[in-house]
């Protein structure tokens, strides 16, 4: 279902239509080479050994029997990594301290998470590798573990990293667990507090959450001995990889060449550096190439989940329901290292309203857990389960209907985003508007049986997503075929959206446009897969690259015209000389007559595009059903509305749609880290990190939103992230609909929803 | 002349003004001016190891999108500029590799 | 104790691996994962999890599906194994295989081949099952990205062309 608001005179081809996509054929076929299917000649096996303690000094690593192994062909330890000094430099995924990047892929001298590498080997197989890390002797002395808020925050906190210094509110602060303190504030929200009809302050708290791609991270590396290294990983970020790689192990850029692999998933959990360059040691020291493949259990203790931490929300409304004020306290546990998304939490938390005075602090905290990672719309679902928890009870206090509410105060634009910037054209209340006409929203709640409790629930999302730089090289084959080579590997059918853009330029079909993702030797510089920029910016590398080919095409049938450039029309693939109509060649015909014109024809599209065009909003409205007797949600019914400026391909748009809303359900439900008071997690496998399963879920109605994006040339916008935003307030509000009373704490599980029955029925409120 | 929003860090330089109006055709020459009208504050937005480039984990927002360009970014007259901490945790970042552009909101 | 101080002896194994006698030497510690994708080299099968959990490893064994991760390299001897590679008919798809390409039941294409060989599974014992059939059937099958709703509507799909 789409419905579009202001309709774009644009008419499209192949833009809005739903082709088979590219590489499909070959992932139905169990063809496509994800990281872990690499075979080389040679290939030998990596393994790493990791801390069992989250927070200890390492006063002895010996790798030598280890490596001493029959079959094993190299070992390493932190001893073997290159020393990095302390310095701040710019990482694709952070800001980070270059020692600590180097340390947080082998520790050297203290581990701070559990999971943290402390040695790695590399053997003729898997099971050899596996056997020699029980040779390697570490002595370590553990610590105390910090892992929580509270722990990391208090006066005489145990110190994580001697050498953080705090950025709190322009101060440097050293000791500190607390890496940086932001704040935003316009207007007076105090004044405003004081004058407002009625005020609700409320704190939530949220459970760290993982990423949970179905495939494990897998790198492998071969160390040339002229020194150049290829890395074939699975990883959002090619180019992120090959320049971090380059900066931790001090190799020049360009001799680090990374091959992206096909990816089992990311959802921003795949862009840092994990293996690859304990895989490129082992090689170097082997000679061989090395390829390492996490566990299950490793990608849940070492990699990064989405933070948790704990959001205090506080609005102010005036007699008629209209927002006066907002403040917020946001803090986020990063992990080992800083970095928790706090900034897109303060851009995020009320991004949906218009708030004339505004407040917002945020912190940054280090915990001895794995450093965190971004998480589809890293750090605002978290806040938004704050915001948009809090709005629903306060409309309940007030005696006004949600979806009202969300009208009258809707950003629009015009609006400030709380932490500055004003919105051009978006899509806020055209989701709304979208949700309050659909059939779900008209619909009955209906009865349940079984004395079940049935309540629904709505919450609204945004993320703003990014553009930055993308290249793209399109060839034209003597068949007018043509081929794209492009360098975002394809996380969710990007290969076939980025075509489509092309395809609508040349008026060809889109499997006449064939795309290829390469690796970073054989295309110009793209940033990552992330963002939802793929589509949105490579789309306009394409879009660039194709019309610099049609205007060489054009040049090329003025000669065979004897007419000037000038002359020549482009328009529904065909070539036409304006002053001689009858001269007329369809693309297809005139891409055979390259050859004598002066050669293959063959352009690359640069961008750097700007912003995002105000990002990409979505309202989400959801029915439960709740068993008072178990404390078990079903989810009845869930549609999701969201912006997507123009849907290229509106499958894929759907499919975001419904993932996310999925991933936001389990985070709502039943995803956390139980973690064992010394910073252990407990349940780090998928039978108890209990992922939604197809029998968990309904069918997710997808309504897709059009508000065209004004800097796109189609009015495409970013759409991958925004969908994972509303779901966990959207679910909260249905649970307190149904059972009338509130939880302020994810996951909303069977456990605490008994607690929560319990409590009401002794007259307290949850808060 | 253009808006500068100032955020918390930075009033210190300005006594705690909030906002300026500053001349500059380009943020650089934005900054330029803001750093002879409160001495010191340019040490605090400009990358100290290359003067086109914003101090690493600072984002310039330009009449509501970030910038890609710098310092170099050109600026109208009535152009509106915040200095915010670039959004990290990786979805929408880059600026990994030297001459790049800056972090996206 | 390391594996090169008590060498271990690989064990044949025959079996029939997609409609073809096969014969390979597997290590007793071995799943039949690993002899797929290591020995055999077969790599549509996946590894997720490698503990039974995320069902992106699923094949057939004597017509039953299974997490291969939890079967022994060794137990097949003797038995029929059907994988994604053995889905298709030469040149062709199989009907689940169009259907969840014309649905757009894939993003990042993991878990698919381990889903197709569970709902092959399905549609040979029950003809037409209903929604709900599906899902509680593919519920041993994890998928991050679509959320279900397309890989659903693409098995019933191929279940009212069949």
């Amino acid at each position: 279902m789409t419905t579009t608001a202001d309709r774009p005179a644009q008419e499209f081809k192949v833009v809005g239509s739903r082709p088979i996509r590219h590489d499909g054929v070959d992932k139905v076929l169990g063809r496509a080479q994800y990281g872990a299917d690499l075979k080389l000649p040679g290939l030998i096996h990596g393994a790493v050994l990791r801390s069992p303690y989250a927070h200890a000094v390492i006063k002895k690593v010996d790798v030598s029997r280890a490596e001493a192994a029959p079959g094993v062909f190299a070992a390493i330890s932190g001893d073997d990594m290159p020393v990095t000094a302390p310095k701040m430099v710019d990482m694709v995924e952070e800001v980070t301290n270059l020692k600590w990047s180097s340390q947080r892929v082998m520790a050297h001298g203290k581990a701070v998470y559990r999971g943290h590498p402390v040695a790695a080997v590399a053997a003729v197989d898997q099971n050899t590798a596996l056997e020699a890390l029980k040779l390697i002797e570490v002595e370590y002395e553990p610590l105390q573990a910090v892992i929580s808020l509270e722990d990391a925050m208090k006066p005489d906190a145990v110190i994580i990293h001697d050498d953080l210094v705090g950025d709190h509110l322009g101060e440097k602060v050293s000791p500190t667990n607390v890496a940086e303190h932001t704040r935003t504030e316009f207007g007076d929200p105090e004044a405003a507090f004081a004058e407002a009809a009625h005020v609700l302050e409320r704190t939530y708290t949220i459970a760290r959450a993982h990423q949970g791609y179905i495939e494990p991270h897998s790198s492998t590396a071969f160390w040339s001995p002229d020194d150049k290294l290829t890395v074939w990983t699975t990883t959002q970020a090619p180019f992120g990889v090959r320049s971090n790689v380059a900066t931790v192990l001090k190799l020049p850029l360009s001799d680090v060449r990374v091959v992206p692999m096909e990816i089992g998933g990311g959802f921003g959990g795949k862009i840092g550096l994990y293996m690859e360059p304990l895989a490129a040691m082992l090689s170097r020291k082997s000679g061989r190439p090395v390829k390492m493949t996490m566990d299950r259990k490793s990608v849940f203790d070492a990699t990064g989940p989405g933070p948790g931490g704990q959001v205090t929300a506080k609005i102010g409304v005036d007699k008629d329901g209209k927002i006066v004020a907002a403040t917020a306290d946001i803090r986020y546990m990063a992990g080992a290292y800083p970095g928790s998304s706090i900034s897109a939490a303060t851009a995020g938390i009320f991004a949906c309203y218009k708030v004339p005075n505004v407040r917002i602090d945020a912190y940054d905290v280090v915990i001895n857990m794995s450093k965190t990672a971004a998480y589809r719309a890293p750090g605002t679902p978290q806040a938004t389960f704050a915001s948009e928890s809090l709005i629903s009870e306060l409309c309940e206090q007030i005696g006004m209907d949600p979806m009202e509410f969300h009208l009258l105060n809707a950003a629009e634009e015009g609006t400030r985003r709380p932490d500055g910037p004003v919105f051009p054209r978006i899509g806020n209340v055209a989701c709304m508007e979208a949700i309050k006409g659909s059939d779900h929203f008209k619909s009955d709640l209906g009865e349940s049986s079984d004395g079940k409790l049935r309540g629904r629930g709505l919450a609204t999302g945004y993320w703003n997503g990014g553009g930055n730089r993308s290249s793209v090289t399109i060839s034209v084959n003597d068949d007018g075929v043509v081929s794209l080579v492009e360098g975002n590997p394809d996380i969710g059918g990007t290969r076939t959206t980025i075509a489509m853009q092309a395809a609508e330029v040349f008026g060809l079909p889109a499997h006449d446009v064939h795309p290829t993702v390469v690796d970073t030797d054989s295309v110009g510089y793209n940033d990552l897969t992330a963002g939802s920029r793929t589509t949105y910016a490579s789309g306009q590398a394409a879009i660039e690259a194709a019309k610099q080919v049609v205007e060489e095409i054009k040049k090329r049938m003025a000669m065979i015209w004897e007419t000037e450039p000038e002359n020549v029309e482009f328009e529904d693939s065909v070539f036409q000389n304006k002053v001689a109509p009858d001269q007329r060649l369809t693309f297809k015909e005139a891409a055979g007559k390259l050859g004598q014109t002066g050669g293959p024809v063959s352009k690359t599209g640069t961008v750097n595009v700007r912003g995002s065009g105000g990002g990409s909003f979505a309202a989400h409205l959801v029915d439960v059903e709740v068993d008072p007797e178990t404390g078990k949600v079903q989810i009845l019914r869930y549609t999701a509305a969201q912006d997507a400026g123009k849907a290229v391909h509106p499958s894929y748009v759907e499919g975001q749609f419904q993932g996310g809303a999925a991933q936001g359900i389990g985070w709502a439900l039943n995803e956390e880290y139980y973690t064992s008071p010394d910073g252990v997690m407990q349940n780090s496998s998928f039978l108890d990190y209990r992922m939604p399963t197809a029998l968990d879920l309904p069918m997710i109605d997808a309504i897709v939103v059009e508000v065209p994006n004004t800097n796109h040339p189609f009015g495409v916008r970013g759409i991958g992230e925004t969908s994972i935003v509303p779901p966990a307030p959207a679910v909260g509000n249905a649970i307190a609909d149904a059972i009338g009373t509130r939880l302020y704490q994810t996951p909303m599980n069977p456990s605490r929803i008994m607690e929560a029955l319990a409590n009401k029925r002794n007259g307290q409120n949850g808060h | 002349m253009a808006t500068v929003f100032l955020s918390i860090p930075l009033r210190r330089y300005t006594s705690g003004e909030s906002s300026a109006e500053v001349p500059g055709a380009t943020l650089r020459a934005l900054v330029r001016n803001l750093n002879e009208r409160y001495p010191g504050i340019a040490e605090s937005l400009v990358n100290p190891e290359d003067a086109d480039r914003l101090m690493p984990g600072l984002a310039a927002i330009v009449d509501g999108e970030p910038t890609n360009m710098g310092l170099l970014t050109p600026l109208d007259a009535d152009s509106e500029v915040h200095f915010i901490p670039a959004i990290s945790g990786g979805a929408a970042v880059s600026n990994s590799e030297p001459g790049g552009g800056e972090r996206c909101a | 104790m390391t594996q090169q101080e008590t060498p271990v002896r690989k064990v044949p194994v025959a079996c029939t691996l997609n409609g073809q006698e096969t014969e390979f030497l597997a290590a007793p510690y071995q799943s039949l994962l690993e002899a797929l994708r290591e020995v055999v080299g077969l790599t549509g099968t996946k590894e997720g999890c490698n503990d039974g959990n995320c069902g992106a490893c699923t094949v057939s064994l004597d017509g039953r599906i299974v997490d291969s991760c939890l079967v022994l390299a060794a137990e097949v001897d003797g038995k029929s194994v059907d994988t994604i590679e053995g889905m298709a008919p030469p040149h062709g798809l199989h009907p689940l295989q169009q259907a969840f390409l014309e649905e757009a039941a894939l993003q990042c294409g993991i878990c698919t081949p381990g889903f197709l060989v569970a709902a092959r599974a399905l549609l040979e014992r029950e003809p037409h099952p209903d929604e709900h059939r599906i899902r509680l059937w593919l519920a041993g099958n994890l998928c991050r990205c679509t959320g279900y709703d397309k890989i659903v509507r693409a098995v019933q799909s191929a279940a009212d062309k069949t």
